[in-house]
C-alpha cells in the first residue's frame, strides 16, 4: 500500500500539473509564443524529432566525454596527491582555484585556446565535472582505516603499494558518490559550453537549439528541447545510481537486500 | 628480545600516556598487559611494534632486529578489507612484501584458524568470531617472531572468546613466537599469560609483574587458575586502596 502510494503519487502529481497547465493555457487563451500548452510542446517535439534527437546526441557525447575525462583526471590527480606530499602541496591550491572560478567566465578563453569546438566544449564541461570526483576520491584515499595503513608499515610496503592495494580500493565508495554528482555536472557543463560557444552546424546540441528557438520565438520548441535535457539529466543520474549500487553490493559494503539511501 | 627502558609517551595534546616503562621481552613468552581502560596499554603496544616512537626512553632489540613482516599485529577490530575475500585479506601482508606463493601460504593460515572452507567468503558474510579468525590468520601468515594483540576478543561473546583463546594459544605455541596480549580481563590474563604486567592509568605505568601459568598447566579452573585470578584480583584491589590507580568505574 505504502509502496504503491510512493510510486503513484509523483506520477499523479506530474499528470495533474500537466492537466492544469493545459487547462489554464486553453481557457486563458495564452499566446503560444508566451507559454505553449503541453500538447503544443508534444506537437513541436514530434514535428522536430530528428533535429532534436540529433541535438540530444551531440549534447550527450560532450557530456560523456567530459565525464570520462573528469573521472580519469580526478582519480589520477587524487592518487598523485595521496602518494606524494610535494605534489599535494604544489597542486592543491590549483584545484581550489579551478573549483571556485565560474566556468562561464573561463569558457571564452578555453574556446580561444582550443580551436576545435567539440574539444573546447568537452574541456569546459570537464572543468565543471572534475571537482566532485576528485574531492571525493581524495577524501576516500585519506579515510582508509588506520589499522590497514599500520599493516602496510609493519610489512615495509612502499607508498605505491599502499595506495594501489589498500587506499584506492578503500576509496571506491567515495569515488562512486563523487561520480554521481559529476554526472549531473557534466551535463550542466556541456549546456553552458554550448551556450558560450554557440556552435552551429551539424554538431549543434540541445542548448544551441534552445537559443535558436528563442531567437525565433518558437517557445514550444524551446520547451521540447528543455524537456529532453531534463530527461537526459534524470537518465544519467539514474544510470550512475544503478551502477554505483551494483558496484557497492559487489564491493561488500551493502549486504544484499539493503538499499542505498 | 626487545628492551624498553624508561619509555614515556606524551601526546601533542599534552596528555602523558606512558611514563617510566621498563620492560624486557623474553623470546617465546606470552606477556599479558593488564590494566583499566585508558591506561596506555594500546599506546605501549604500538611503541613495542615500532608504529609510534616513544617521546622519552629507549627501545632496542637484543640480537637480530625483526625484518618487515616479522611483527604480527591483531587489532581490537578485525578491520578486514570489505572488498576482498577472506583469502584476499590474509594474502595482504604477503602481497605487500611481494612474497611468492602467497595464495598457498594464505590458504594454509586460514586452515590453521579453522576457516579453510570460508576462503572465498566476503567479510560481511562472516560472523564476528570468524572475522577475528581471519584477522588472526592475517597476522600469523607471515610467521611472525613477535605477535602483538590489542584486546582482540573484547567484542566477542564468552563462548567464542574461549574458543579463540585456545586457537591463539595453540598457534602461538606451534609457531614459538613471543606474544604481547593486551586485555582488561583478569580471567583472560590468568588463563593466557606466562607473565602479567599490571598497569595503572594517568600516566600509564607498569606497577607489578605477576607470574602466569607454565605452558603445561594452563586450565580454566582448578586450584592453580583460581590462585592466579585471586592474586591478580588482590593486586588490583591493593592498587585501588593505595590510590595509585585511577580505576574509574
Amino acid at each position: 500500500m505504502r509502496i504503491a502510494v510512493r510510486g503513484a503519487l509523483p506520477l499523479a502529481s506530474f499528470a495533474a500539473t500537466l492537466a492544469l497547465w493545459q487547462a489554464v493555457v486553453m481557457l486563458g487563451r495564452v499566446p503560444v509564443y508566451l507559454v505553449p500548452s503541453p500538447l503544443a510542446i508534444v506537437a513541436a517535439f514530434v514535428g522536430d524529432a530528428s533535429v532534436l534527437l540529433r541535438a540530444l546526441l551531440a549534447t550527450l557525447s560532450v557530456t560523456f566525454a567530459a565525464l570520462l575525462a573528469a573521472m580519469t583526471s580526478g582519480v589520477l590527480l587524487a592518487i598523485l596527491m595521496s602518494a606524494s606530499r610535494v605534489a599535494r602541496a604544489a597542486l592543491e591550491p590549483w584545484t581550489v582555484v579551478l573549483q571556485v572560478t565560474p566556468v562561464v567566465a573561463v569558457a571564452p578563453l578555453i574556446i580561444v585556446w582550443i580551436g576545435d569546438p567539440f574539444a573546447a566544449m568537452v574541456v569546459c564541461a570537464t572543468v565543471v565535472a572534475f571537482f566532485p570526483v576528485y574531492a571525493n576520491t581524495a577524501s576516500g584515499l585519506a579515510a582508509t582505516p588506520p589499522e590497514l595503513l599500520d599493516l602496510c608499515r609493519l610489512n615495509g610496503a612502499s607508498r605505491a603499494q599502499e595506495v594501489l592495494l589498500v587506499r584506492l580500493p578503500a576509496a571506491i565508495p567515495y569515488l562512486l558518490a563523487g561520480l554521481r554528482v559529476s554526472g549531473g555536472l557534466a551535463l550542466v557543463g556541456a549546456v553552458v559550453a554550448e551556450f558560450v560557444t554557440g556552435a552551429g552546424g551539424t554538431a549543434s546540441g540541445l542548448a544551441f537549439r534552445i537559443l535558436e528557438a528563442g531567437y525565433r520565438l518558437q517557445t514550444a520548441r524551446m520547451f521540447a528541447a528543455l524537456a529532453l535535457l531534463s530527461a537526459a539529466g534524470l537518465a544519467i543520474s539514474a544510470a550512475l545510481g544503478w551502477i554505483s549500487r551494483q558496484a557497492l553490493a559487489r564491493y561488500g559494503v551493502l549486504p544484499s537486500g539493503r538499499t542505498l539511501s | 628480545m626487545l628492551e624498553l627502558a624508561g619509555v614515556g609517551k606524551r601526546f601533542a595534546s599534552g596528555v602523558q600516556a606512558l611514563d617510566g616503562i621498563d620492560l624486557t621481552l623474553t623470546a617465546g613468552e606470552f606477556l599479558v598487559l593488564l590494566g583499566p581502560s585508558g591506561c596506555g596499554k594500546s599506546t605501549l603496544l604500538r611503541i613495542v611494534a615500532g608504529l609510534d616512537a616513544p617521546s622519552a626512553g629507549t627501545r632496542g632489540w637484543s640480537g637480530e632486529p625483526p625484518t618487515p613482516g616479522q611483527i604480527g599485529y591483531v587489532f581490537q577490530d578485525p578491520t578486514l578489507m570489505p572488498w576482498a575475500t577472506a583469502l584476499g585479506n590474509v594474502m595482504l601482508p604477503l602481497r605487500l612484501r611481494g612474497v611468492p606463493e602467497a595464495e598457498a601460504l594464505a590458504r594454509a593460515a586460514l586452515a590453521e584458524v579453522g576457516l579453510a572452507e570460508s576462503a572465498g567468503a566476503r567479510p560481511h558474510t562472516l560472523s564476528g568470531g570468524m572475522r577475528m579468525r581471519v584477522s588472526i590468520a592475517r597476522a600469523l601468515v607471515s610467521r611472525p617472531r613477535l605477535l602483538l594483540m590489542d584486546e582482540p576478543f573484547a567484542a566477542l561473546d564468552e563462548f567464542t572468546r574461549h574458543r579463540l583463546q585456545d586457537v591463539c594459544l595453540a598457534l602461538t605455541a606451534a609457531l614459538g613466537c613471543t606474544t604481547v596480549f593486551v586485555t582488561h580481563s583478569l580471567y583472560e590474563a590468568a588463563y593466557l599469560a606466562s607473565r602479567v604486567a599490571l598497569m595503572t592509568a594517568r600516566p600509564g605505568r607498569i606497577v607489578a609483574m605477576l607470574p602466569g601459568a607454565a605452558p603445561g598447566e594452563r586450565a580454566r579452573g582448578g586450584a592453580a587458575f583460581d590462585a592466579r585470578v585471586a592474586a591478580l584480583s588482590h593486586a588490583v584491589h591493593a592498587l585501588h586502596l593505595s590510590g595509585t590507580a585511577h580505576l574509574s568505574a
